[in-house]
């Protein structure tokens, strides 16, 4: 690993331009490949990417292990549970981006330990901040029944009505909260 | 041709899973080559001075709804074989605000939290972490509204039907419409530009 800063809290805002990274993809280009890869998934396996159905495997599954009875019959884990993530397909798809995403990132000399935020904002607040953000996220997805992968992207390109809801849903949320949290980014 | 080859049982589930591996190599990489790996350059997006989120989801966006179509229309894929998520209007109108809230405040979306763990992020880890208690929150917490969404599910529902508009009249108007926005990306990120961060 090119480990450009060692410590976390060397590290700001700066979409990864800093020296020694690469330049990223044209956005068009990077979006055609992408889309490439969502059509072959429909193509062979009809159906989609999805992000939020791997966490909720190894959740039900990590659950299970504490009460199982509870994750067989809770409506928010039961459809998770039926499936251990070892048999789980979007598990695969998951450790699949996984791996995807760090040769990548090796390829561009961009792999290094940092946690992203702008000036005004301490590591401490940051990393609370993600964590929060990340929960109420999840609450989403499920009540959604899928993520920015699942329903914007999959679903967006299938017309499905519900995915285009929640997408416009999506942007009118974070635009609507963006000037209230500016200071953790710029 | 018949296609898709897992509706048709031409591939088995271990198969399937093998291909899932590769099918998400393929989204990591695009995601990350797009500095999607970045919860700074994820958020630029929404100080519109950096609209690559949505250049390179729209762009994904049509390339597979034209992609579909062509497929379906010549006749080798069976849409009916490919999953399309129920709809429900009022879960996924609250589940989008609070998924657009979370990415705003956390940094990421599901997908995009991965991809900055995979390369060293620990603000994309501590989401990821979020995410998955967020998970076992609602199931403790909100369960009651998993109900409520199911209850209220029109089924499997596409704009060409809710319009009641041709499939294909309905791609060439996505097209248009992307292309529309990305010319409004273009001239949102030169009239932002001194939102920039360094720019001033």
């Amino acid at each position: 690993m090119s480990a450009v800063s060692s410590s976390p809290s060397m590290s700001r805002a700066g979409g990864g331009l800093s020296a020694g990274t690469r330049r990223h993809m044209n956005p068009y280009l990077a979006g055609f490949g992408l889309g490439l890869v969502l059509l072959a998934s429909f193509l062979i396996m009809g159906r989609g990417l999805g992000a939020t159905a791997a966490s909720g495997s190894v959740v039900a599954w990590l659950v299970g292990l504490i009460a199982p009875d509870w994750a067989a019959t809770n409506p928010g884990l039961k459809g998770y549970y039926a499936e251990p993530p070892w048999v789980n397909w979007t598990f695969y798809l998951i450790v699949g981006a996984f791996f995807g995403a760090l040769v990548s990132a090796l390829l561009a000399r961009r792999v290094r330990w940092r946690v992203e935020r702008g000036p005004h904002l301490g590591v401490p607040a940051r990393l609370l901040l993600a964590f929060g953000g990340g929960a109420v996220a999840a609450i989403g997805a499920k009540l959604a029944k899928g993520c920015t992968s699942g329903q914007a992207l999959t679903g967006g390109s299938q017309l499905n009505a519900g995915s285009w809801i929640f997408m416009l849903a999506v942007f009118a949320g974070a635009y609507a909260l963006a000037w209230f949290v500016r200071r953790q980014w710029r | 041709m018949m296609l898709p080859l897992y509706g048709y049982e031409l591939i088995s589930d271990a198969q399937g899973l093998v291909i899932a591996l590769g099918l998400g190599f393929g989204f990591g990489w695009f995601l990350e080559r797009a500095g999607f790996g970045s919860s700074c350059r994820l958020t630029a997006q929404f100080y519109l001075y950096d609209m690559s989120v949505l250049k390179v989801m729209f762009t994904a966006i049509v390339t597979a709804a034209v992609g579909l179509w062509l497929f379906a229309t010549a006749g080798w894929l069976d849409l009916s074989l490919v999953y399309l998520t129920p709809t429900s209007v009022g879960a996924q109108f609250f589940g989008g605000l609070l998924l657009g809230a979370g990415f705003i405040i956390g940094g990421y979306c599901p997908g995009t939290s991965v991809t900055a763990a995979a390369t060293g992020s620990g603000d994309g880890a501590v989401f990821l972490g979020g995410f998955a208690t967020g998970l076992v929150l609602y199931a403790v917490a909100f369960s009651g509204l998993e109900l409520w969404a199911n209850a209220a599910s029109l089924g499997a529902l596409t704009l060409p039907e809710v319009f009641g508009v041709p499939y294909g009249v309905l791609v060439l108007a996505l097209v248009v419409m992307a292309a529309a926005m990305f010319a409004g990306a273009q001239w949102s990120e030169r009239r932002f530009s001194h939102l920039r961060p360094g720019a001033r």
